[in-house]
């Protein structure tokens, strides 16, 4: 009721086009992220690879997924480790 | 050897068969070679807007299903000389009648003879906009300075550069400079900002197109269009000329016009 009033005298609101913009910047990062099944298949994979010059790990329950939260979009690995290789400890 | 640009945006109504006319007439007057392409099978309406509805006798899908030659589907623009030809779309068939491969084949017939072809797509991204990108050596993205209308182009843009279209290209239809002065319209800037693509040019919202619409005479014929002037600047742009954006100087609004009428104006 008091934004109608406001908005009837005529207060000053945060110009529109920011809000537009604000609205594109977030429904694309969601658009954006939609990814193929093949295109993550891919991802796996190299992922899978660079992990195991460090460490043995299950590769048939390695995870990764895109997830969107309300304000922004994660890429999600999980991936099972087996056992530690020697030579990391070292490090 | 001609150059295939399809006018295309994914968001429907923000003026793909405006743009097609108007870039295409005023290529024609620039003496250049031009087919417009109706590709939008189903929901002809290029031929309308040109003024041209009463002369049709073939088809696009009378042409790719061989029911007549190519030449004879071409409906000749008598307004300029010889040089603007339109290949209506069909009204009957649906956007399934051609192939991709059927339009790649008759783009490159045509683009062997002609100095520019304009592909009018249909709204969408299903097998009509798979069509009308087919032959397509450029792409140029039409859009409106609205949510949903960046949105879609943006869809859009993702897969013709998955289709390895050569050159993608922004048109911004319809800006308001008043409301973008006021911050109640997203600017070129923030547009582009967005997209991150290359600007072909900005066209400013003109009852003019309307008028010219119902009269099926292009804006681009009309002097004192701001529109017109615009996609004449956008025609010479394509033709690889190098033409500064037009200043979209805010038209006085409605405090300003009384202001000045007693006086208090610039
Ligand atoms: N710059 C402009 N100023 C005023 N009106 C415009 C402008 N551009 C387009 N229009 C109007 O907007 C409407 C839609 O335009 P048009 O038919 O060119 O869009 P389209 O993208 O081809 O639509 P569709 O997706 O249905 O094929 C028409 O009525 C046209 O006159
Ligand atoms: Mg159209």
């Amino acid at each position: 009721m008091l934004d109608i009033l406001g908005r009837v005298f005529g207060r000053e609101e945060a110009p529109s086009k920011e809000i537009a913009k604000e609205r594109l910047r977030l429904v694309l990062v969601h658009d954006r992220a939609t990814v193929s099944p093949q295109f993550l298949e891919l991802i796996k994979e190299e992922v899978i690879g660079v992990i195991t010059n460090y460490m043995d790990v299950d590769e048939e329950g390695v995870e990764v997924s895109i997830h969107n939260m309300e304000r922004s979009v994660a890429l999600v690995a999980n991936i099972p480790i087996r056992r530690m290789k020697r030579a990391v400890k070292a490090v | 050897m001609g150059e295939v640009i399809v006018i295309t945006s994914g968001k429907g109504g923000v003026g793909k068969t405006t743009t097609t006319a108007n870039l295409g007439t005023a290529l024609a007057l620039m003496e250049r070679r031009v087919v417009l392409l109706d590709a939008d099978i189903g929901l002809r309406n290029l031929d309308v807007v040109m003024g041209l509805e009463n002369r049709i006798v073939y088809d696009l899908v009378d042409v790719t299903s061989g029911v007549c030659r190519l030449k004879q589907a071409l409906i000749k623009d008598k307004r300029f000389n010889e040089n603007l030809f339109l290949l209506p779309a069909a009204q009957t068939k649906d956007k399934t009648a051609v192939t991709p491969e059927q339009m790649k084949a008759l783009t490159a017939e045509l683009k062997a003879e002609y100095d520019y072809v304009l592909v009018d797509c249909p709204a969408g991204i299903e097998q009509g906009f798979r069509n009308a990108i087919a032959g397509a050596d450029r792409a140029i993205v039409v859009t409106t300075p609205e949510v949903s209308a960046v949105r879609d182009a943006d869809r859009i843009i993702g897969l013709l550069e998955a289709s390895e279209m050569p050159e993608v290209q922004l048109l911004i239809n319809r800006i308001r400079p008043s409301m973008v002065k006021r911050g109640d319209m997203m600017d070129i800037d923030d547009i582009l900002d967005i997209l991150a693509i290359d600007l072909i040019g900005v066209v400013p919202e003109d009852d003019k197109i309307v008028v010219s619409t119902n009269r099926g005479e292009p804006t681009v014929l009309d002097a004192n269009s701001r529109a017109g002037q615009a996609f004449r600047n956008i025609a010479r742009r394509i033709t690889g000329e190098q033409v500064p954006l037009m200043a979209l100087e805010a038209e006085h609004g409605f405090m300003e016009r009384v202001k000045q009428l007693f006086g208090f104006g610039r």
